[in-house]
């Protein structure tokens, strides 16, 4: 095939010379810019970029210089990459919302001496730290707008280093120079740092090799028969592993389009007017859409109402077998064909859907609901799981193998293994990377001594299917007193799905048993309530209602139910649970700012409520310390119902909701 | 993107001023509605290239102010005299022929209407072509529809607007309502931009937006601006000078700094101790 990449194509900017030979009057890239959406074939492309490079080498970049990224998704962003990995320097992509403490670490700790920016905001925020960068010499930007008085000394317009560099290429010694480059790159030398996020400490620059990318990337793009023709939009973050590695790295190697959203507020629109073909969002992204769809259902005629109820019912029972090619009856193919022309398309073509071929979802646990609901409409949606220190691609669902709990088979030549002790996943990948920049004691702490990456996520391979399923991180894997797998956030996870709980805290670590900590979420089971005239006059209230703990110990058992069919975590059944009798809150400190919850504060806490749990009391006094809105302080006190919930053995057959 | 807003380029009647000239001037202005006295006796200047705030307290004669200067209003006596050249009674849209634009206190949309629409009606006085050609939507009148839309496109990427450019007015919130209020009025390509309590209801995040854009207006564009305005954070500011209205009769005028240290002021805006 004549898009196929050869092997001496082992750098990006080698892939985006034989795109341009190869593909050289498809469109590569595509912008909004003032209302309309502009274009650039892959020759104009590589045209941009290698006049790019001179200009860059005139400002002095040269072999092993690292160049920092910064903005949104921007055509010129993403040939500042290719344009530093032409000269053999190290493209950096910094994250545009970090704030300005955040990048002068990572500018400096990457050694930057040049960066391209996208705009005004940016350059504010770089010369607020240029004092604390010495070595960062120029600043170039996209977005003239706002910066036309400042100092021009060392701040330039990409637009002029590209021009200027242009005008240099027309000396063929110049365009030797720079086309030798590009052709004796060496595939195994650094071609970019992407540096973690930083959420455990301080972020850290992951060195990624030109050959091993792209060889990565050859993978997926064969695995999701990825051809010239898709088109995408590049909305996630410039500087993170998923958009580096689905839009650019699949994209320079598959030569596809990549479309960039006008501002970040204009990408639901985009995506409307672009409809891509592969499409990655996490969880929460499908989450909030479906809540949308939703209420605006329900603001609908009676009419429309009723038939988007009816076709939706008939999705959930059919799509997912029609999409996952199994047998169904003639009359239900109709019946879907039939949703499909009067709900489904028009719902997709909405949502910017219209034209999904695959779609991925990584990143957190997705509700299986939520999951089928996408599924069900005909959307190839999948799950992955990957890090920036393998490139991404640790494990994908294949076509026909989808499941909301798992994440999939190890992606194709990844090998993984799970450390027998911890649980830990550990794995050796193609796009596998060559180290932390400039700490090479955390990179062999992430090493084991046969060359295998950890992770640390705990989880385990479903007999049978041969699926990866993740459980919870590593260090937070414990044991209960009988030496079973306890992994709370599994738990937590599986009851949080349900649309009633709101929150979970599960204890059990060197405990005889598992036992549960609620919040319901005062939307869902408010609205209940008023359909079921249940009067309630506060939150600690509906929480203590007879009813409301019927209908939570329901759900428990469910998930008894689901977690007694998978060996490795059967012993982990819920005991006991009770319904707090107020809101965990990150202004108590009871969640951390991202609404993580703190185990240990709060257990400590809620000791009485704890020991309740388990010394078999049916009910446990509590006054808690709560702080308002405004800063003020108050108690909150009441009696909490603790409540049994049944265990079922092993291997149980029922099958869980 | 600049060339295309940049003040009065179409109107070049006048002589052009140089920024600190004197633009507008209101001198002796008296308004009655029947008895009722709005305005007496005010006399002051608007100069070139400033952000001008007028203040008060409730019904001290601000919007009647802006009124009078876009000839909403004509007051009986005294007289404005705008670009050196005395007014004579004139209509809103013959001032804003010669460069006045406003916005109103209580937004004044075109509901139904999408925010690109709504700022397309800001070019209506510059467009040329007639009925005729409008209604061919081909020729002269596309190619102008074009050359206007390009110009309401850089206003549009200016004030951050591209997310709700096709969206019904009628449906954004209240500070967004504000901003495309405002573009409209810059679609104009004013000289002379009058904001009637621009922040009037807003939350701090989108006053701090809307204080951005009109420092921007002001630096970019070179506009004069008058604005009336109640949160006295923001008019210290944003403002380089002030003028201070109580019940329709100036009381100070001068710089934030010199008007925050008025006796008259202050009495007028905290109550004076009997």
């Amino acid at each position: 095939m004549a898009g196929q990449a050869t092997e001496k194509e082992d750098t990006f900017p080698r892939l985006l010379a034989r795109n341009a030979r190869v593909h050289g009057t498809r469109i590569a890239f595509r912008h909004k810019d003032l209302g309309i959406w502009q274009s650039w074939t892959w020759g104009q492309v590589f045209g941009q970029v290698r006049a790019y490079a001179a200009g860059l080498q005139a400002l002095g970049l040269k072999h092993g210089d690292k160049l920092a990224i910064v903005g949104n998704n921007r055509p010129r962003l993403y040939w500042s990459i290719l344009a530093a990995q032409s000269l053999g320097a190290i493209p950096v992509p910094v994250y545009a919302d970090a704030v300005a403490d955040e990048m002068a670490y990572v500018l400096d700790h990457a050694e930057a001496t040049i960066a391209a920016v996208q705009n005004q905001e940016q350059v504010d925020k770089l010369l607020s730290i240029a004092d604390k960068l010495p070595r960062l010499k120029h600043i170039l930007y996209d977005e003239p707008r706002g910066l036309r008085d400042y100092d021009h000394s060392t701040l330039h317009p990409i637009s002029d280093i590209i021009a200027d560099g242009g005008k240099r290429l027309a000396d063929p010694a110049v365009a030797k120079d720079i086309d030798g480059m590009i052709a004796n790159g060496s595939g195994d030398d650094v071609s970019i740092f992407l540096y973690t996020s930083g959420t455990t400490g301080r972020s850290k620059g992951v060195m990624l090799s030109g050959a091993r990318s792209i060889a990565a990337a050859r993978d997926t793009v064969a695995f999701d028969h990825l051809t010239a023709d898709e088109e995408l939009l590049a909305y996630l973050p410039l500087a993170w592993v998923g958009d580096h590695y689905l839009n650019f790295a699949q994209g320079m190697v598959a030569g596809f389009c990549t479309a960039c959203p006008e501002s970040p507020d204009t990408v639901e629109a985009d995506l409307k007017e672009i409809g891509p073909t592969f499409y990655f969002a996490p969880p929460r992204v499908f989450e909030n859409l479906l809540t949308r769809v939703m209420i605006r259902m329900e603001d609908a005629g009676a009419l429309k109402r009723r038939m988007f109820h009816h076709y939706i019912g008939v999705a959930r029972k059919w799509g997912e077998k029609i999409l996952n090619g199994e047998s169904v009856p003639l009359s239900a193919r109709l019946s879907y064909a039939i949703g499909n022309l009067l709900v489904y398309a028009p719902l997709k073509n909405a949502l910017g859907f219209a034209k999904i071929r695959t779609a991925y979802t990584a990143g957190e646990a997705i509700g299986p609901e939520l999951f089928s609901f996408y599924r069900s409409l005909g959307m190839n949606l999948k799950q992955l799981y990957g890090q920036t220190e393998a490139f991404l691609y640790v494990t994908a669902q294949p076509d026909g193998q989808i499941r909301a709990d798992t994440v999939g088979p190890a992606s194709p030549h990844v090998e993984i293994r799970i450390d027998p002790d911890t649980r830990e996943v550990l794995y050796k990948s193609p796009g596998q990377f060559i180290g932390y920049y400039k700490d090479p004691e955390k990179t062999a702490e992430t090493m084991t001594a046969d060359g295998f990456v950890k992770t640390g996520d705990a989880g385990f391979f479903e007999t049978g299917s041969g699926h990866l399923k993740i459980i919870d991180r590593a260090k937070d894997v414990a044991k209960l007193n009988s030496g079973d797998l306890f992994a709370p956030k599994y738990i937590e996870n599986r009851l949080k799905f349900y649309p009633n709980i709101k929150e979970v805290v599960a204890f059990g670590q060197g405990l005889d048993y598992v036992t549960v900590f609620i919040n319901i979420d005062l939307v869902a089971v408010g609205n209940w309530a008023e359909r079921n005239n249940i009067v309630y006059g506060s939150y600690q209230e509906l929480a203590n209602h007879t009813q409301v703990y019927e209908m939570i110990r329901k759900h428990v058992e469910e998930v008894n139910a689901s977690l007694a069919t998978e060996p490795a975590m059967a012993a982990a059944q819920v005991r006991r649970f009770l319904i707090l009798h107020k809101e965990l809150d990150a202004d108590d400190g009871e969640l951390t700012r991202t609404q993580k919850v703190r185990r240990g504060f709060i257990s400590e806490r809620y000791q009485p409520l704890v020991d309740a749990l388990y010394n078999g009391a049916t009910e446990a006094s509590i006054s808690t310390e709560v702080t308002f809105e405004d800063g003020r302080k108050g108690i909150i006190s009441g009696t909490v119902k603790v409540q049994d919930a049944s265990v079922y053995p092993p291997g149980h057959a029922e099958k869980a909701a | 993107m600049n060339a295309g807003l940049a003040p009065g380029s179409a109107m070049a009647a006048a002589t052009p001023l140089a920024k600190g000239d004197v633009l507008l001037s209101v001198e002796n202005i008296s308004l009655r509605f029947g008895g009722v006295k709005a305005i007496t006796d005010v006399t002051f200047d608007i100069r070139k290239g400033e952000v001008r705030a007028i203040i008060g307290p409730n019904g001290a004669g601000k919007t009647s102010m802006l009124n009078c200067i876009n000839g909403f209003y004509h007051p009986q006596e005294g007289r404005i005299t705008y670009k050196g050249v005395k007014r004579e009674k004139m209509r809103p849209h013959q001032a804003a022929a010669t460069g006045i634009a406003r916005t109103f206190q209580n937004v004044a949309l075109f509901k139904g209407m999408s925010t690109l629409d709504n700022i397309m009606t800001g070019r209506t006085l510059k467009m040329h072509r007639g009925f005729f050609w409008q209604v061919l939507r081909h020729g002269p009148a596309m190619d102008e529809e074009i050359k206007h839309r390009r110009t309401v496109e850089d206003i549009i990427d200016f004030l951050q607007i591209q997310h709700i450019r096709k969206i019904p007015v009628g449906k954004l919130s209240y500070g967004l309502q504000k901003r495309v209020e405002l573009a409209r009025a810059l679609a104009m390509e004013p000289e002379l931009l009058l904001l009637d309590e621009p922040m009037a209801g807003m939350n701090l995040e989108e006053k701090e937006d809307m204080c951005r854009f009109i420092l921007d207006v002001n630096n970019e564009f070179g506009t004069t601006i008058a604005l009336i305005e109640h949160d006295m954070g923001v008019v210290m500011d944003l403002s380089d000078r002030v003028v201070v209205l109580e019940y329709g009769r100036k009381i100070a005028d001068g710089t934030p700094d010199e008007v925050k240290r008025d006796q008259t002021v202050i009495d007028a805006y905290l109550g004076v101790a009997h």
